[in-house]
């Protein structure tokens, strides 16, 4: 063989794992998937943008576990600790925070994008079942983690939301024991919070990724109704490989520098130490993303016909989420192609809700 | 004894202890069944009395005024023979009240933990001097304790509650016809108001803080005697008290006859003296009394205390500020400033030592004050710096970041190109 012949070391390991695995069908596979063109197009890209502050979660997590001490005693210390003494543990503090932040921000404008282009039509229901599992998770990781710092302000928000748990019939007190560890918020909440955080939703989270990962990759992105319609000449499309993969790559950059932004400038702050005897702080509040819910069961009255008025706004939002979950076996026209109105204007009403009730509670 | 006066002392002794035997429910007596149907003034008694304390206790009318509260004929429920007293008149009054609140043993049954010693203190007080002349317009119980509807002094609606006495007091001694008389000033309400107690107390209601009684006693009020007054104020200033009785102006002040504190610090309008009191400027207090070389050396002292003690104020103000920047630049700053109390507590400490009126032993507080302030300092203007440099990390990696998204966004244009 020629020296011109010769494959590069590149070409010779590609080759020596496609022996082994037949990695060349795969790569194929991914040179052929193409990303539909169009008005929707930027959508596509809050997916991937979820998906890269996810991976910031995981590695700022996994960077915090090695100072951060779970513990009554600790655990408020252990981040004081770290964010004055340790170097650069501010920044690793902030980008898990803000990032935590902006990946529920960045899920919840990619649910509702997929919601308005009904992208989670057939074949791709069970994708949207994924996803909305995802983001389940993702208030999941958001309220456990509130915790861990076991500051003031988060202790209280605790109280209140595990309370709420503890409001459901029947199951309530043995949910909220199970989720306190005992019949208050304590170390024992702490420590549960902090399995819960770092090794059950991770891996939950993982492993659903990973299906809505391939639920993907399979059926490739979707298209909207009214561009599949057009004729094949008029429709456009990007390759996935490299050129979609490269603009992915270019927005998680910009994202990357508005989190380093927000982590410089405004560091995330550290209260005073939750003290479980001293009285509530003014002002408890959720995270902003459990804010419309909080801010609804402010507002019911005491008693709604039978029912306490707690019990009522968890009912209702019990049977919303599932509505929401079984959004795409409810919207049966649409893989005719029909149009159904009352989804679109409660998707409208949905949002706006959620809107108008968070901005209600950061008014108050 | 003689036995007339032996037998009086018995019956004395004997007859409070029987009240309660005849302590009455207001359901149950006459004197408030008539009296509500009454007008006016006789009336009021009746419509007050069920939120006095004795009517809480199971007292009535009858247990103070005599009488017999069951008979439903007004001439024989307020006969003579019924043991009925009536009102007593002003100079009466202590004595009136006496029957019950000098008695230990009666006292027992309702309060063990009220002292029972009040007619004796209030004989002592100017007040009492002046009843026990005849005086009717002297102070006396009724004056200050709300007949027909006291209440005890923790109770906020009590004349005697401690946000309500100063009131309680100005009601006489802040009225100049009625003090006319006695020849006394009566801005002391006025005064006290201004002061650094009435704006604790009036104020911040701050329960704490000191209410006319806590300087001229309860009872046995009085205007504190000059020897007296170190005592009074070092009840609350202890280690003012303490420093000033070690030091030289204590037998300067007794043989000049000046009165310890108030002679810097006033009496009723009692201001907080600041650094500037001290030494030879305008606002000085020093120079009431010393001059420049007079020979006192009391002026020089003056002026380096008020060196040492602002050059911990203004250090505590420079350290404060930049942790507040710090602050503001998103630093945590939360051990430096638990340690700048410890400055704080030194400032206050070294005014307390103020009272030595000896430099040198104020110096040794500055000195470890200064020290602790410059540990904050040195943390601050190195937190106030990390800030800078994060700032500058920042806009490094933002070039970095930028320029590498610039180069893939060149490439991502030349595939789309091919």
């Amino acid at each position: 063989m020629s020296a011109a012949s010769e494959p590069q070391p590149l070409g010779r390991a590609l080759g020596w794992l496609d022996e082994r695995y037949r990695i060349r069908e795969l790569l194929g596979f991914l040179g052929h998937k193409t990303v539909p063109l169009g008005p929707h197009f930027v959508w596509y890209y809050f997916g991937g943008v979820s998906l890269f502050l996810f991976m910031v979660q995981v590695l700022t997590g996994i960077m915090l576990l090695l100072y951060y001490q779970p513990g009554e005693a600790t655990a408020h210390e252990s981040v004081k600790f770290l964010i004055s003494e340790v170097q650069f543990g501010w920044l690793v503090r902030s980008l898990h925070s803000w990032s935590a932040n902006l990946m529920v921000g960045a899920i919840f404008v990619h649910m509702f994008s997929v919601f308005f282009t009904r992208a989670y039509r057939k074949p791709r229901e069970l994708t949207w079942v994924s996803g909305f599992l995802l983001l389940a998770l993702t208030l999941g990781f958001g309220f456990s983690g509130y915790l861990l710092p076991w500051d003031e302000l988060a202790f209280f928000a605790t109280k209140v939301g595990t309370d709420i748990v503890g409001a459901l019939p029947v199951v309530g007190d043995f949910l909220l024991v199970l989720l306190r560890g005992s019949e208050d918020v304590t170390g024992a909440t702490l420590t549960r919070f902090f399995g819960i955080h770092i090794a059950l939703l991770p891996g939950l989270f993982t492993m659903i990724l990973a299906v809505h990962l391939i639920q993907i990759q399979r059926q490739g992105m979707s298209e909207p109704e009214h561009l599949q319609k057009q004729p094949a000449e008029k429709r456009r499309s990007m390759p996935f490989f490299p050129a979609f993969l490269l603009r992915d790559l270019l927005l998680w950059l910009v994202v990357l520098n508005v989190l380093a932004v927000l982590a410089v400038v405004f560091p995330w702050e550290l209260g005073p130490k939750a003290d479980p005897f001293a009285p509530a702080p003014a002002g408890i509040r959720p995270e902003w993303y459990f804010m419309f819910m909080f801010e609804t069961l402010k507002l019911l009255p005491a008693h709604i016909w039978i029912v306490e008025g707690e019990l009522f706004g968890i009912l209702v939002f019990g049977i919303g989420g599932l509505l929401w979950l079984l959004v795409p076996f409810l919207d049966r026209g649409s893989e005719r192609g029909a149009r159904h109105r009352w989804l679109l204007r409660a998707g409208i009403v949905v949002v706006a809700y959620i809107a108008i009730m968070t901005a209600r509670g950061y008014m108050q | 004894m003689k036995p007339t006066l032996a037998a009086a002392a018995v019956l004395l002794a004997v007859w409070p202890v029987s009240q309660p035997l005849r302590a009455q429910t207001q359901a149950q007596d006459q004197c408030i069944a008539c009296h509500q149907e009454l007008d006016g003034e006789l009336a009021e008694p009746a419509k007050k009395f069920k939120d006095d304390v004795h009517a809480h206790a199971g007292l009535g009318c009858a247990d103070c005024h005599g009488g017999d509260p069951k008979a439903e004929d007004a001439d024989a429920s307020m006969s003579k023979a019924r043991g009925f007293v009536g009102r007593p008149s002003a100079t009466d009054m202590p004595r009136f009240c006496d029957r019950c609140h000098g008695d230990a043993n009666y006292m027992k049954l309702y309060n063990p933990g009220l002292p029972v010693d009040q007619l004796t203190k209030y004989r002592t007080s100017v007040h009492g001097e002046l009843n026990a002349k005849g005086d009717t317009l002297a102070a006396q119980c009724a004056s200050c304790h709300q007949p027909h509807e006291m209440r005890p002094s923790n109770d906020p609606t009590s004349s005697i509650y401690p946000l309500n006495l100063p009131h309680t007091c100005a009601k006489c001694h802040g009225n100049a016809a009625y003090m006319a008389p006695y020849g006394i000033p009566t801005n002391q309400f006025e005064q006290y108001s201004t002061s650094v107690h009435g704006k604790a107390l009036l104020e911040d209601h701050d329960l704490g803080a000191p209410a006319c009684n806590d300087c001229h006693g309860n009872h046995a009020a009085s205007p504190p005697l000059e020897a007296a007054i170190p005592n009074v104020c070092g009840n609350c200033h202890a280690f003012n008290a303490e420093l000033f009785a070690k030091s030289p102006h204590r037998d300067a002040f007794e043989a000049q006859e000046l009165p310890a504190c108030e002679t810097c610090h006033g009496v009723h309008a009692i201001t907080i003296l600041t650094t500037a009191n001290l030494g030879e400027g305008s606002e000085s207090v020093c120079m009431n009394c010393h001059e420049p070389g007079d020979g006192t050396r009391g002026i020089e002292a003056a002026v380096r205390m008020q060196r040492g003690l602002d050059s911990l104020e203004s250090g505590y103000t420079r350290a404060d500020s930049l942790l507040l920047e710090a602050e503001r630049k998103g630093m945590y700053v939360d051990e430096a400033k638990f340690t700048l109390k410890d400055a704080r507590q030194s400032i206050i400490q070294a005014h307390t030592l103020v009272h030595s009126f000896d430099d040198s032993t104020l110096h040794v507080k500055v000195d470890s004050g200064m020290a602790i302030l410059a540990s904050v300092t040195e943390t601050a203007e190195a937190k106030v710096a990390e800030s800078a440099f994060r700032r500058w990390g920042l806009l490094v990696s933002t070039l970095i970041i930028s320029f590498v998204a610039v180069l893939l966004y060149l490439k991502i244009r030349q595939i789309e190109k091919h």
